[in-house]
């Protein structure tokens, strides 16, 4: 996931350079357009709610029970928020751990990969034995490892990534290694860094949520979703849904946002 | 250089295996709780059973039921059919994201107007949809079709899938330097033939990795979304059957984790191999 | 017969948000057929874009290009000229002979044709042995060599060359110039040849065209009396002609001020 974001960002800078008016009304264009092309048909074809509720009524559903999706959005992205951080520190202190000493790199190799190829979520049952099912933990702990795999990766090749020429730059220079880490490896690592927390940003929403379909306490919006589907309140439901969809989005644009803080002086 | 990081890697992985029993062996019962909250992991047999009682009950079957088959048979079949249904999402996702990549790729304004939505398609938590997939899908019943349950998971595995996928495969068309678009026009052929000759082969080395990713959200999916829909016979349903039957038999719930670690191995196997089978397209690119 | 390209006044500016850049200005220029014909002048002269015109990459802001009395985009979809650039620009998943049988197999030639035409080429750029290897099998000049035998592989009548020894070191360079030359007296082809080098172009050319920046126009055309192709040998650059042809093109270049002549004699 990690390259496919980053790259899904980089074409994105890309088509902001070919002119902000198509890039920002054509996307506009199309939501309305399939926005009420949605209305149309559910009018029109007289669409079931529990097929497909009307986003008008979506729309007023969300606005009508606000104060229940709120409390659940902050419930779920507190988990998230927590995993998110102990993931990324984790994260970094590994690569950087893995980055100076490559027997450790080595020795951990077939677990990250192990790591990045499984359903971390099919985790959180035996998370919930092990630590208190009652308690947020395990949906931290769930998100935590979800956003750790895309940070370590490229947080490690960021590390490991430092242009050779600025390499024999510090060698000519006669620097000694803790400069060359400050001057050239850490700052040249930032980018990728930021790649990695970018994705595991709205990652670490999806998972704590998704943590949530498999046990613990009733809280978040993952709940609220099935509960709301199982009293038959479909566009219920959906307000929930986009009150997930805003949460990762939230989580995205403010990571997105230090990033472009942080990296203001780089052009990449 | 390959042999210093195989049994390196062994070494990680047996390291990891005595951490586990050295953390049960020396860690209190209870774990470390602090103000109320759980820290670090209990150790009681429930929640960390020893791996030679993971393996053992993996060798025993199912149930007590007559017939029942090996744990270790039941757990591969349905890690079998899960990396089948995997399977078919996988494919629909490539479909998908290479069919709107190629459209993004040919039309700058489907670019502007479809890839912030792609992006944000993928902050949809696909759980949540999971039952309305399903509910979709039984509106198109007809005499001749039924529309399967396994096909729901197929339809939200796909939905994972085909975002690395569409997000590499328009990074790689748009790969080909300068020289190399210049020369096409040169030759005077119209977009489909520049595209079979020279974007399409010019995108593997992006392809590859996207389809890596893909591979493994492929089986995130199908998993999760065997429980959610509640698709029985998979590696999802039984990770969740065999956790409600946790404190009484917790040695059980390990198998279907350790099918979902072989299924996500397995998937990425298969991409690896792909990549062997199109290392032609993936030369480094020439400079003069 | 027409002349092999007809550039008439021709201007090509550049837009850009913050100003206008004139790349070419009053552009005039009559290449004949068989004839070859260097652009040469300081980065920025707009030589490469005068060449992206004739071959119809980009199109002039104002004046007319015909190439064989056709417009350049009609002689574009005919295929009447091949083209190289400073990079060989290899397809790195194809091999030497698939590379040089691309315009062919695009062009729907029958594979058989194909194979004859790759084979006469592989032993014209004398690489008959590497046919089957990658292109990052290869070293620097075998590429250009294979990126010019895939120019010729439609034996166009007109060469279009952007700088295509640009990348080498100065042996292989020299060594391609006579062999290019040879290439050139065994087709006949007119060419039209990019380049920063006074001796490369003055051993190569009949004409050259000194072009000079901001805006970017013809300076002055110089005539090479050096004889045809076929006696552009290696034995030529130490003739007293062909330092003759170099000091010309290095004065014109300098805008006829002499004093400027010992500073870079190389």
């Amino acid at each position: 996931m990690s390259q496919a974001l980053g790259q899904a960002q980089g074409a994105l800078a890309g088509s902001a350079a070919r002119g902000r008016v198509r890039t920002v009304v054509a996307p506009l264009v199309l939501g309305v357009a399939i926005v009420l092309l949605w209305q149309a048909a559910t009018v029109v074809l007289a669409i079931k709610p529990f097929v497909l509720p009307a986003p008008f009524a979506i729309g007023a559903r969300f606005a009508d029970r606000i104060e229940f999706i709120v409390p659940a959005a902050l419930a779920t992205g507190w988990n998230a928020l927590l995993g998110l951080v102990v993931g990324a520190v984790v994260g970094i202190l590994i690569a950087a751990l893995a980055a100076a000493v490559r027997p450790i790199e080595q020795l951990g190799a077939p677990i990250a990969t192990a790591l990045s190829v499984i359903p971390i979520v099919s985790l959180a049952p035996v998370f919930y034995t092990m630590f208190d099912s009652s308690t947020d933990t395990t949906r931290v702990i769930v998100a935590a490892i979800a956003v750790f795999v895309p940070v370590y990766f490229n947080t490690l090749r960021g590390l490991l990534t430092s242009l050779p020429v600025h390499r024999d730059l510090m060698r000519a220079y006669a620097a000694t290694g803790w400069q060359t880490t400050r001057t050239v490896t850490l700052p040249g690592a930032l980018p990728f860094l930021f790649t990695g927390l970018r994705i595991a940003s709205s990652l670490a929403v999806i998972s704590s949520l998704v943590a949530e379909y498999f046990g613990g306490p009733v809280t978040g919006l993952g709940k609220a979703v099935t509960s709301a589907v199982s009293s038959s309140d479909y566009p219920l439901a959906w307000a929930f849904v986009i009150g997930a969809i805003v949460t990762g989005l939230a989580f995205y644009l403010v990571t997105y946002a230090i990033e472009l803080i942080v990296l203001r002086h780089r052009r990449r | 250089m390959t042999a210093r990081r195989i049994v390196l890697g062994v070494a990680g992985v047996i390291l990891l295996a005595v951490a586990w029993e050295l953390y049960k062996a020396l860690a209190p019962a209870d774990g470390l709780v602090i103000g109320g909250l759980t820290v670090l992991p209990r150790t009681s047999d429930a929640a960390m059973p020893h791996l030679w009682t993971m393996l053992g009950r993996a060798l025993e079957p199912v149930s007590g039921a007559a017939g029942s088959p090996l744990l270790v048979v039941a757990t591969l079949q349905a890690a079998a059919f899960s990396l089948g249904v995997a399977g078919v999402g996988l494919l629909v996702g490539v479909v998908v994201g290479v069919g709107l990549a190629m459209l993004m790729q040919r039309f700058r304004t489907a670019e502007s107007a479809l890839l912030p939505w792609i992006v944000l398609s993928q902050t949809v938590p696909l759980i949540a949809i999971a039952p309305l997939v399903k509910r979709w899908g039984a509106t198109l019943h007809t005499e001749s079709f039924r529309w399967e349950d396994w096909m729901s998971v197929a339809v939200i595995a796909s939905y994972l899938a085909f975002f690395p996928v569409a997000i590499g495969a328009l990074r790689g068309f748009e790969a080909p330097d300068a020289a190399h678009r210049d020369l096409f026009r040169s030759y005077g052929v119209g977009w489909w033939r520049s595209f079979v000759r020279l974007r399409l082969p010019a995108s593997v080395p992006y392809l590859v990795p996207a389809l890596r990713l893909a591979a493994a959200n492929a089986v995130v999916g199908t998993v999760v979304a065997e429980v959610s829909i509640g698709l029985n016979g998979g590696i999802g349903r039984m990770i969740i059957v065999f956790g409600q039957s946790g404190s009484a038999d917790p040695a059980k719930q390990w198998s279907p984790i350790a099918g979902a670690v072989l299924i996500g191995l397995v998937a990425a196997g298969v991409i690896v191999l792909l990549g062997t089978v199109l290392r032609r397209y993936r030369r480094a690119e020439v400079t003069a | 017969m027409s002349a092999a390209v007809t550039v008439t006044g021709v201007n090509k500016t550049f837009a850009s948000k913050k100003q206008t850049t004139i790349a070419l200005e009053a552009v005039d220029l009559e290449v004949a057929a068989g004839e070859f014909v260097s652009l040469i002048g300081p980065s920025g002269c707009g030589k490469s874009t005068l060449l992206r015109l004739i071959a119809d990459l980009d199109a002039p802001t104002s004046g007319t290009v015909q190439v064989f009395g056709k417009s350049a985009k009609q002689a574009r979809l005919d295929q009447d000229y091949g083209i190289a650039f400073q990079q060989a620009g290899l397809l790195p998943w194809r091999t030497v002979r698939e590379n040089i049988e691309l315009p062919l197999q695009l062009h729907r030639v029958a594979a058989s044709a194909r194979r004859a035409r790759g084979d006469e080429l592989l032993a014209l750029i004398g690489l008959g042995e590497f046919g089957d290897r990658y292109p990052d099998q290869l070293s620097g000049g075998m590429q250009q060599r294979v990126a010019i035998a895939r120019a010729l592989a439609e034996s166009p009548k007109l060469l279009l060359m952007d700088e295509p020894f640009g990348a080498l070191d100065e042996m292989t360079r020299e060594r391609m110039q006579t062999e290019l030359a040879r290439i050139c007296a065994d087709t006949g082809a007119a060419v039209v040849f990019v380049t920063h080098s006074i001796p490369e172009a003055v051993f190569l050319s009949d004409r050259v065209v000194v072009m000079s920046p901001r805006p970017g126009r013809i300076r002055e055309i110089v005539p090479i009396t050096l004889g045809g192709a076929q006696e552009r040998t290696e034995g030529l650059r130490e003739d007293a002609a062909f330092f003759a042809g170099v000091s010309a093109v290095r004065e014109a270049l300098h805008g006829g001020t002499p004093t400027a002549l010992g500073v870079d004699n190389r």
